[in-house]
């Protein structure tokens, strides 16, 4: 067992995809780094943040990126998100067979102000015109510092998401919630609820990601091959009546569990016998747990 | 932001082509990408660095590590944030480690 959580982005790509498979677009020696940080006299990093390119998943020839949380928490500024956009829309041209998105990021690199918001707007439509070119994408979500803002959206966007219990996946972060909101709508420093709002069972049990994986590099494998597989049988382009369905899977969700001021209390009412307990499972017994519960279907 | 440069010549260990990159810009931590390059045996390390002001414990660093690698046309560029002097120094040897195809 190799732990995903604790592995850097060239380290995940490197075990996660056919061993020497990885085949790097604008690697490290090629230097393209951000113009803004160098302007606020602020480290850089030689990828920016971000590997992209393509690699071998089980025999098949993906396209692949992976976000090194480790810099800037993942957070996207222009050269980070064009890698993204630049390898999704040469997937689409070159006819991949899929992508696979290792996410990890708090989101648009702040200091890059608008040109990282306009480099994350622009790779949710290369994600959607990959799945529109037929292409599925997957999103695996399985790093410290989760996935977050933009790149939550990204991660939405996709065709699946992958996560285990330590990965985190929401719009705005704890820290962002209580600012905005007060302590006592979002304690940020409450781990254990942090865990239980954003964090993988949770998102599971909502639908919200479809495959829950132990935080194992190979679980991470394997989840990301049967993503590719669901999302081919589901359907891989975004149409309208998916949208439709999603829209009234949210509603529902309000109906449901608006009322409910904890995560506790809405797995409750999804039935669960003894909520309490979600959080020590393993990822097995949780996975076994969840199926008769969790909303938007078995996978 | 400083940007030191030092060069070493006297190396005898040359290097493969394919660059590796290892560590990641983060804090206390640093990146090192080594390539080989034609610099007539030289070895040439560049650092840009957040910690401003510690050029001789650089420079000690950096000496010490030439005289266990020994490289020749090698470039070094560092990306540091802080890293301390033990950190530096595993760094590049695991770069070269990687690069060598050694376990790294």
């Amino acid at each position: 067992m190799s732990s995903y959580l604790e592995l850097t982005a060239r380290e995940r790509l490197a075990r996660l995809f056919d061993t020497g498979s990885f085949e790097e677009f604008l690697p490290p020696a090629a230097r393209v780094i951000s113009p803004h940080l160098a302007q606020l006299d602020a480290p850089v990093s030689f990828d920016d943040g971000v590997a992209v390119g393509r690699a071998v998943l089980d025999g098949v020839p993906v396209f692949c990126a992976a976000q090194e949380g480790g810099f800037m928490g993942g957070a996207v500024g222009e050269v980070h998100g064009a890698k993204l956009t630049g390898m999704l829309r040469r997937a689409v041209a070159e006819r991949a067979s899929a992508v696979v998105l290792l996410l990890e990021s708090g989101g648009v690199r702040l200091h890059e102000a608008n040109a990282g918001l306009i480099a994350v707007s622009e790779v949710m439509r290369a994600v959607l015109d990959t799945r529109a070119a037929g292409i599925p994408v997957v999103a695996l979500v399985g790093g410290s510092n989760g996935c977050f803002g933009g790149m939550g959206i990204v991660a939405r966007c996709a065709n699946a998401v992958v996560m285990s219990e330590e990965g985190r996946l929401a719009m705005s972060g704890p820290e962002v919630i209580e600012t905005a909101s007060g302590v006592e709508e979002f304690d940020s420093r409450d781990r254990a609820l942090v865990w239980r709002t954003t964090g993988g069972k949770h998102r599971y049990l909502m639908g919200d990601c479809q495959f829950i994986a132990a935080d194992d590099v190979a679980r991470f494998r394997q989840g990301a091959v049967d993503a590719i597989a669901a999302s081919r049988t589901a359907g891989v382009e975004l149409s309208l009546a998916a949208l439709e369905t999603e829209q009234s899977l949210l509603g529902e969700r309000i109906a449901r569990f608006g009322e409910c001021t904890d995560p506790l209390d809405t797995w409750t009412a999804l039935g669960i016998a003894d909520a309490k307990a979600v959080p020590m499972m393993d990822a097995d017994s949780f996975a076994a747990t969840a199926a008769t519960h969790r909303l938007g279907g078995p996978q | 932001m400083e940007t030191l440069v030092y060069q070493f010549e006297g190396g005898s260990r040359g290097l493969p082509a394919q660059p590796q990159v290892v560590g990641v810009v983060g804090s206390g931590n640093l990146e090192v990408l080594i390539e080989a390059v034609p610099l007539a045996g030289a070895c040439s390390i560049e650092i840009k660095t957040a910690a401003v002001g510690f050029g001789a414990t650089w420079e000690a660093v950096m000496r010490d590590f030439h005289e266990r690698w020994q490289l020749k046309n090698a470039r070094i560029a560092i990306n540091d944030m802080g890293a301390t002097p033990a950190v530096v120094s595993l760094r590049l040897d695991q770069a070269v480690e990687t690069i060598l195809g050694g376990a790294a």
